[in-house]
């Protein structure tokens, strides 16, 4: 901060100086121009296209569920690539950084990008890829019109983003917290970390975390509340089952992380001492505190993605899933086991034996339910007729790679032998194994199970088998080093190395790396290319894949009201049993359908805590102020908004469904 | 460097065939870090009894069954059967008895608070003596030793003589770290006004890597030491070179050590103040600074009217009371 700054400008930028913008990083600045570049093009073809009104009405305005799920996973993949270019630079630089050489990213550069790499790929690519696919298909799947509260839907994801934009915002002004991915204290106490960095981390996730909570609250109710007459919570498809208990735990476990970061905030802007070193904090608190968040929050990932093989597994054998109610027992004994593991992760901390041993033993007990999915999987195979389109491969990949995965993971749930790996390499390798096997894995398996239904073309299956290679192959190359440096005894967050013995591995896992960013190219390849064979790839029937439950009863895509007639349930496979029965379109009777109506108060006010955000991170206290008073008042005036619905003209249902079903008998007159 | 690059990348098989050597977790030097890691391959053989033919099945299943093998026996709608339900829930459950009986027991033999002792490990293993202290302070970013039994201190180096059971009183100054010698034990956090205990054993001479294994800060890739075992002689002659090399610890040069430094060399106090472990741990070690315990003792004395005083044991993480 510049010395004579005067008090007016004090007051109108806060801490913010030109000092914060990183120009003399080379690092950053060219990645400020290629973002900046990529950023003029593309709103420039918008512009150009005049796309601008159709975007406002149609997508960011939206609160139709299947348009808003789209919109998260939009957000996820670009997330994603931000996450990834900080994982190869990690990468990089721990090939290159052995004895006299240090590399090329100092510890305080270094240090920024493992902790962006980390909360971004898990709040923000993770996060939304499993909101987005549930918001797409969950209410699809219990025969509903929309979510029920449809709003607050598009209120969420445009809280996500916001939280999102604070984060990347941290890029280019100011820097990025150096903390880990969890913001430890001390390291994230004022004392240690005197910048703006967790500041942006606080807020970031704070925002954010008002939108995934509100979301798990509106999924929850949607479940429980407007499923279709005749599903009974037994009849439930296990990709809903697994949306429940995810969002259940979501409810469940958010606020602890809202509160362990707003007691954080309060250490920082507050001067109290809740988890700094000295006048009674205690860093034990927040480390329970995260981490009963925490570990809840891997299952909040993972279950959606164990209902996601359930619907492929079944669909693509031609089979009913085998143990359907050991499935569901399965999924919500991992729910309730879930918040009984967390000390799991510092059994370095100087507990008990006793203490040790018992969450020892409840991290290991969540592995029968999991082993018995596995094994219900399996057995869903077994008798069946296995098609191995791209969402299949993607499948039998999870299959193998999470088994070696979980079992590394009750390795570690062994109090003694994580005296010996915690915080090692083979704890990242552990976690990467999860999650990348189970949740990236079941997210491109959902991707390309599921987008022949949201845009009435299937993804090219060329491009979707090399992605699904590269990855694979390319995540066994990059972390089975990692397992080995490992029990190297190497720890984590290194930025340097002097033992050469080292070096190959690090190499070996940054050749694997290259080896997902080809898979990652492969699917951006595999968009490109499906959007210009379009035609060729057209579905036609709505139900590409002979699929079992409602959502492939619809057209694709299908109509904003999803069902002109609620459908009945009589079955688990809903789609199937009508199917086999002759289910036939019904031709009259159509009804006016009750709608909600398009608003723009979420994007106002996703805008609204952006701003408050930025004002909180650097000190500026109007700004801060004058956003929270207009998130108030907009949601206040909000409120009083009457003309929050609309019909649509039977005449108006009847043309859409005269269409699909011309459709229907369009290749049956062509051979 | 291209080349040097790929001989690297060919020579990957061999190194990992012959790697067992560099693999330090599965080729301890002390006592307690073998036993820990007997544990670890002991669960994984224990696993891989269900995991091997899990993988196998899936890879027969997933061939036997593909769809242009039109498979003879297709049933659309088997979706249950009682015996394979018990299967699925009993096989899982066997295993993780198994494998939870002998965490328990680990966990409680091989707890980081147990001493060392004939209880638990032979007389060949370790010598009928009176375990050796060693206080361990972790500073930004370097390692503080303190041994009260002989009045010496080092930073970044630790020794102990080879069979001789080590006591280590740990706690940190301002940052969170992990105490880490792989080779010779587990893990355990060291936390700023607080103590962890850890018991261990060095079997063979030898100069082991250690490190903190929490990152805390800037300075955290270069928070390394050297674990030293020595013969009983060796160990007596290197008290004295340390006592040789004179400097005292006390209040002044301890505020100088505790200045963030990274890469710090090693160098050798030949005495400390007494109370400086007890002081950094009650986190008054300068002129003027509250010692928690007496802030904490009034604090008591404030909120309980009789003065009494309330529970102040957090598991066995100690705060100093």
């Amino acid at each position: 901060m510049t010395p004579h700054r005067s008090a007016w400008l004090h007051f109108l930028l806060g801490r913010l100086t030109l000092s914060a913008i990183p120009y003399d990083n080379p690092i950053i600045l060219w990645t400020f121009v290629v973002v900046a570049t990529l950023g003029a093009a593309v709103l420039g073809a918008i512009t150009y296209h005049r796309l601008w009104g159709y975007l406002w009405r149609e997508w960011f305005t939206s609160i139709d569920h299947k348009r808003i799920g789209i919109m998260y996973l939009v957000l996820a993949i670009v997330m994603l690539l931000r996450g990834f270019a900080d994982a190869v630079m990690m990468r990089t630089q721990q090939a290159i950084a052995f004895g006299s050489h240090l590399g090329y990213l100092p510890p305080h550069h270094y240090d920024q990008i493992f902790t962006a790499h980390g909360s971004i790929m898990i709040f923000f690519v993770a996060m939304p890829l499993i909101v987005g696919l549930m918001n797409y298909v969950m209410p699809m799947q219990i025969g509903a019109r929309d979510v029920a509260f449809p709003f607050l839907n598009n209120f969420s994801f445009w809280m996500t983003v916001a939280g999102a934009v604070l984060f990347m915002l941290s890029l280019f002004i100011g820097d990025f917290a150096r903390t880990g991915w969890l913001g430890y204290p001390p390291v994230s106490e004022l004392r240690q970390s005197p910048g703006v960095g967790v500041d942006y981390y606080i807020w970031g996730l704070q925002i954010a975390g008002v939108g995934t909570l509100l979301s798990g609250i509106n999924m929850v109710v949607t479940i429980l509340k407007m499923r279709a007459p005749g599903m009974t919570l037994m009849r439930m498809p296990v990709f809903t089952w697994a949306a429940l208990c995810s969002n259940a735990l979501i409810v469940a476990a958010f606020p602890i992380l809202t509160a362990a970061l707003a007691l954080l905030a309060l250490d920082r802007y507050a001067g109290t001492h809740f988890f700094t070193s000295s006048l009674g904090g205690n860093v034990m608190m927040y480390i329970n505190l995260i981490w009963i968040w925490g570990h809840p929050e891997v299952y909040i990932l993972i279950l959606p993605m164990f209902g996601v093989y359930s619907e492929v597994v079944a669909t693509f054998s031609g089979k009913r899933l085998f143990g359907y109610s050991s499935m569901v027992y399965a999924t919500v004994a991992i729910m309730i086991l879930s918040y009984l593991v967390w000390l799991h992760h510092f059994f370095t901390m100087g507990s008990g034996a006793d203490v040790n041993s018992f969450f020892a033993l409840t991290t290991m007990i969540i592995s029968i339910p999991t082993g018995v999915k596995i094994f219900n999987w399996l057995f869903t195979m077994y008798r069946g007729r296995v098609r191995y389109d791209v969402p299949m491969l993607w499948t039998i990949g999870f299959l193998f790679t999470f088994t070696i995965g979980g079992m590394t993971g009750v390795m570690l749930s062994v109090a003694p032998a994580d005296f010996m790996l915690h915080n090692s390499l083979f704890v990242v390798a552990h976690f990467h194994n999860v999650i990348i096997g189970g949740v990236v894995f079941g997210a491109f398996a959902a991707i390309n199970y599921w987008f022949p239904k949201a845009f009435g073309f299937r993804l090219d299956p060329f491009w979707g088998k090399v992605s699904f290679w590269f990855w694979l192959v390319g995540y066994w190359v990059a972390f089975t080093p990692l397992y080995v440096l490992g029990l190297m005894g190497v720890t984590r967050r290194l930025s340097h190395f002097t033992d050469p013995r080292l070096q190959i591995w690090f190499q070996i896992a940054a050749v694997g790396s290259g080896l997902i960013f080809l898979g990652i190219l492969a699917f951006l390849v595999q968009i490109y290319v499906s959007i210009r064979r379009r035609e060729a790839l057209r579905d036609a029937t709505g139900d590409p894949w002979n699929g079992r439950t409602l959502e492939w009863s619809t057209s694709s895509p299908p109509p904003a009201y999803n069902f002109a007639f609620t459908p009945l349930v009589h079955d688990r496979d809903a789609w199937t049993d009508m199917k086999r029965r002759g289910f036939v379109r019904p031709t009259s009777g159509f009804r006016p359908i009750h709608m909600p109506k398009n608003t723009s108060a979420g994007v106002v006010l996703g805008a609204l805590s952006l701003c408050c955000g930025f004002g909180l991170v650097w000190h500026i206290a109007w700004l801060a102020v004058a956003a929270f008073v207009g998130i108030v008042a907009v949601a206040i005036a909000n409120s009083f908004d009457y003309h929050r619905d609309h019909h649509i003209p039977a005449e108006e249902v009847d043309r859409v469904e005269r269409e699909y079903r011309r459709r229907l008998a369009a290749p049956a007159s062509t051979p | 460097m291209r080349s040097k690059f790929l001989r690297n990348l060919l020579a990957a098989p061999l190194a990992l065939s012959l790697g067992g050597c560099h693999l330090v977790l599965l080729h301890s030097a002390g006592a307690v870090a073998a036993r820990q890691s007997g544990l670890m391959i002991a669960s994984v053989f224990l696993m891989l009894l269900i995991i091997v033919p899990v993988l196998i099945a899936i890879a027969v299943i997933a061939w036997r069954y593909r769809a242009s093998a039109n498979p003879p026996d297709y049933d659309p709608d088997w979706e249950h059967s009682s015996t394979l339900e018990l299967l699925v829930w009993a096989a899982p459950l066997m295993i993780i008895i198994a494998l939870g009986a002998m965490t328990w027991i680990g966990t409680h033999q091989l707890d980081p608070y147990r001493p060392v002792d004939h209880a638990d490990y032979p007389r060949s293993v370790i010598a009928n003596v009176k375990p050796l202290r060693i206080d361990v302070v972790s500073l930004e970013w370097k390692w503080l030793f303190l041994y009260p039994d002989y009045g010496i201190a080092t930073v970044n180096q630790v020794a102990a003589p080879v069979g001789v059971p080590i006591r280590f009183h740990l706690t940190a100054a301002t940052m969170m770290d992990s105490f880490f010698v792989p080779a010779i034990a587990g893990q355990i956090y060291t936390m700023p006004g607080m103590q962890t205990v850890l018991h261990a054993v060095v079997d063979r001479p030898g100069s082991y890597r250690g490190f903190s294994a929490n990152y805390s800060g800037s300075g955290f890739t270069d928070m390394r030491f050297r674990m030293l075992g020595m013969s009983a002689g060796d160990f007596a002659r290197w008290v004295a070179q340390v006592k040789a090399a004179g400097g005292d610890l006390n209040r002044e040069t301890y505020a100088r050590l505790a200045l963030p430094s990274r890469a710090e060399p090693v160098h050798y106090y030949a005495t400390f103040s007494p109370d400086l472990y007890s002081r950094i741990l009650d986190r008054c070690v300068q002129p003027g600074e509250t010692c928690m315990s007496r802030m904490m003792a009034r604090d008591a004395g404030r909120a309980t009217p009789a003065g009494r005083h309330p529970a102040g044991r957090h598991g066995r993480t100690e705060t100093n009371l």
